[in-house]
């Protein structure tokens, strides 16, 4: 007791933090190979840089009417895309809740389906709803769709189990069959954090659906691919503004929400 | 002889921002290799009446006196100079709980080194053998390259304490130091300050809630009620009927003094 | 009217309340349906779905891999060396931020904290393909377009994640060191920075998985990685191209997240 333990040489020479320091460090050098970084080249066409950020400090007002229409059409996408994609998740998550599908193998698969919507980014989403519906708001709201059912399921299924479970039990006792289980003892509960969660997603989707259009999927994002392929850089920066302030309020509103709820 | 005190508040008042009195016209000395400990309810002032020797806490007016100085308008690397002679012991041990015990140790040595050395951990071959002493001092060497959260709470205050002594320290300072503990490690801790206060002739404040272990402690105490000193006995003085009195609530204070 | 509902008891004013907000729900909705036509679906979409559904399930093998490096796996490993040094170069540009946009004491509204939230904020709205287009202006079209995108846009998260936590943090080690007569430097170095650098790991680690879907995407603005054969794939719907590339990402992803997540709970 009270003598100081002998280090072995690993701990002596902390190999464990200098192994990953190296791994790390290689892991820099690699990285930076493969994406053929070039410091130099940035600097050296920083001047191209600025004049485009230049040109986008001074916002094409005149634009600004033409932005309004596309901006709501924008959040008309992510309202319906979102309510749909919650519409799907509700059933979606209750089989996924470890609380009410004893089925292991069955909760596990459903499980499975939406780790794998999880992972199909927004913009794939669109292209591919692009090519199978057409140009136009509707690939949109079908990109949003998917993208929040992933997103809400995930969150639903874990608002089902921290739920109490003495409600559940005392129905069940009451011989409650599955459906009535979920009607009176699990959507009471967490109708609050539903709609909170929907909530929050909706103003992900908000952002999300900003850049859709880029890929044709209607809203704001149309417009915004135009005036950067027109090198039309004001307009870009009222489109900008305008999403900037439509992404504000819409938090802002939903926060305020959101804290009143829970 | 009557010795120069080493800690002289004189007409010390400290006021918060939102208007709370934390301490009110306090004049108390503390002389060289005293084991003092301060007494009173939650929100009597100790906590600040002890923040504001090593300026951890600004007084509002009157002057405090450390070691022939007064402190009161110390700044920046004079104020640092105070502060590494003041070690301090606080209620939540306040280790780097994700470091090892022997980083923990050597962090109270910072105010010894210049930015960069420190910053670095490039400390002396003779600090690091400092660390070794201070902490086999609490019994706890072989605990040297542990990281701090491996170890249990009164563990975790002996190593603080190890840290305090590394700034070769006049004074310590202890805020509650065992508020947090379990009877048992209390025991040690409380020996440990007495040790360093009998060994080393450091001045020892310590803040305390428990009555009984202050008498077996301490040298003097001193009570505080609503950021007013109180009570101010030796220990030899000091009585049971004493200390319950401080210990009253001060609106029940308020009323007897209203009564009389 | 107005009198009778004020006289009656608390429970009838909260039925009013429900439907108030009930019909503020159906007015909204209204006009977000109004918003999208579901006509205009083209004829051919069935049949592009099923296409695409056997193309997933008949990929195209021989893309995995080809040596040329235009290949499946070589432009994989490009989107995930997009998705690490864009986050890492973050990461470290994220730290002054936190500190700017943190906020000390419990005051709501402090001219540096909030300047600094508003900055994180205007970064995070700001859409990461515009970034990358204005990179590619600067850099040329490529990946390290992309590297530059990742690593401005996820300032936006990285530095509010960042500056919560040092707003969350145990100030106690600071007081330590500050009281034992440390600098502000010390201070940092033996106290705030070892407190908080396993949580900037741990949501940096986050970020990174956030990173590889955003990578895995670039590419469509030509910004390097995946996401440049993809959407050329499915504007020439070669759909068994498609589904090898759509196999690649989701396993990636899925990949990634799994060591991701399991670094993480070791972390904290």
């Amino acid at each position: 007791m009270n003598v100081v333990p002998k280090r072995t040489f690993a701990q002596k020479y902390h190999l464990k933090t200098v192994s990953w320091l190296v791994v790390f460090v290689v892991l820099i050098i690699v990285t930076a190979d493969l994406t053929e970084v070039d410091f130099g080249m940035f600097f050296a066409n920083f001047g191209q840089f600025l004049a485009l950020l230049q040109q986008m400090m001074h916002p094409d007002w005149q634009f600004t009417h033409l932005v309004v229409a596309p901006i709501l059409e924008t959040i008309q996408m992510a309202l319906i895309g979102t309510t749909i994609g919650t519409l799907v998740a509700i059933p979606f998550s209750v089989l996924a809740a470890r609380n009410i599908v004893k089925n292991k193998f069955f909760r596990g698969l459903i499980r499975f389906i939406l780790n794998l919507v999880r992972t199909l980014p927004d913009l794939m989403l669109a292209a591919l709803f692009v090519a199978i519906v057409g140009i136009g708001p509707v690939a949109g709201v079908f990109t949003l769709a998917i993208f929040s059912f992933g997103m809400i399921s995930k969150l639903f299924y874990e608002a089902i189990e921290t739920i109490d479970e003495g409600p559940l039990e005392a129905l069940e006792a009451a011989g409650a069959n599955k459906v009535q289980l979920v009607v009176f003892a699990v959507i009471p509960q967490v109708f609050n954090y539903f709609v909170s969660y929907f909530l929050y997603t909706f103003e992900i989707n908000v952002r999300a659906s900003t850049v859709l259009g880029y890929l044709g999927a209607g809203g704001i994002g149309v417009y915004l691919q135009r005036s950067l392929d027109q090198f039309a850089y004001g307009q870009t920066a009222v489109i900008i503004l305008g999403i900037l302030i439509v992404v504000l309020v819409i938090d802002g509103l939903s926060n305020t929400l959101r804290e009143r709820l829970l | 002889m009557q010795e120069k005190p080493l800690i002289e508040f004189q007409h010390v008042s400290k006021t918060y921002d939102n208007g709370t009195i934390g301490l009110n016209d306090i004049n108390l000395s503390i002389p060289q290799g005293e084991f003092l400990v301060i007494v009173g309810l939650s929100g009597a002032g100790k906590s600040t009446l002890m923040r504001t020797i090593n300026r951890m806490h600004e007084i509002s007016s009157g002057d405090l006196i450390v070691d022939g100085e007064s402190v009161v308008h110390l700044e920046g690397k004079d104020l640092r100079r105070l502060r590494r002679s003041i070690g301090m012991i606080f209620q939540n041990f306040n280790l780097v709980k994700r470091a090892s015990v022997q980083r923990n140790v050597l962090s109270g040595r910072v105010g010894y080194y210049g930015t960069w050395k420190s910053t670095l951990g490039l400390f002396s071959k003779a600090d690091k053998q400092k660390a070794i002493e201070a902490l086999q001092r609490v019994g706890l060497g072989e605990k040297l390259y542990s990281r701090a959260d491996e170890l249990s709470g009164g563990q975790q205050q002996r190593v603080a304490i190890a840290r305090a002594f590394m700034q070769d320290p006049k004074i310590i300072l202890a805020d509650e130091p065992i508020a947090s503990l379990d009877p048992l490690t209390t025991e040690s801790v409380m020996n440990d300050l007495k040790r360093l206060n009998q060994e080393f002739h450091i001045t020892v404040i310590v803040n305390l809630h428990s009555v009984s272990l202050a008498r077996r402690f301490a040298d003097r105490i001193i009570g505080l009620r609503g950021g007013e000193l109180v009570y101010d006995e030796p220990i030899d003085k000091v009585t049971e009927k004493d200390l319950d009195a401080i210990y009253q609530p001060v609106s029940l204070v308020k009323e007897s003094e209203a009564q009389a | 009217m107005s009198g009778q509902i004020t006289s009656h008891t608390g429970m009838s004013v909260k039925r009013y309340k429900w439907l108030f907000w009930l019909v503020i729900v159906v007015i909204i909705y209204i006009w977000g349906i109004t918003g999208v036509h579901f006509t205009g679906i083209k004829d051919s979409a069935g049949e592009v779905s099923q296409s695409i559904i056997s193309g997933i399930f008949h990929p195209d093998w021989a893309y995995v891999y080809d040596g040329s490096g235009e290949d499946l796996i070589s432009l994989i490993f490009q989107t995930l060396a997009m998705a690490f040094l864009g986050t890492f170069i973050s990461a470290i540009l994220s730290v002054p931020f936190a500190f700017w946009a943190a906020r000390n004491g419990k005051k709501r509204w402090h001219v540096r904290s909030t300047s600094g939230k508003l900055v994180l904020t205007l970064i995070r709205t700001f859409p990461e393909i515009v970034l990358a287009i204005m990179f590619i202006k600067a850099v040329g079209p490529g990946s390290f377009a992309g590297v530059l995108a990742v690593s401005i846009h996820s300032i936006g998260m990285l530095g509010k994640l960042f500056s919560e936590s040092i707003e969350n943090m145990d100030l106690g080690p600071s007081e330590a060191i500050m009281s034992s007569g440390g600098n502000r430097a010390q201070t940092l170095v033996f106290a705030t920075l070892p407190t908080v650098l396993p949580e900037f790991l741990s949501y940096t680690l986050y970020r990174f998985e956030i990173a590889v879907r955003s990578a895995s995407i670039l590419g469509m603005v030509g910004a390097g990685g995946i996401g440049t054969p993809l959407l050329f794939a499915i504007q020439t719907r070669t759909w068994s191209r498609v589904g090898i590339i759509l196999l690649g990402i989701i396993i990636t992803v899925t990949l990634i997240d799994y060591v991701s997540g399991t670094l993480r709970k070791r972390l904290v």
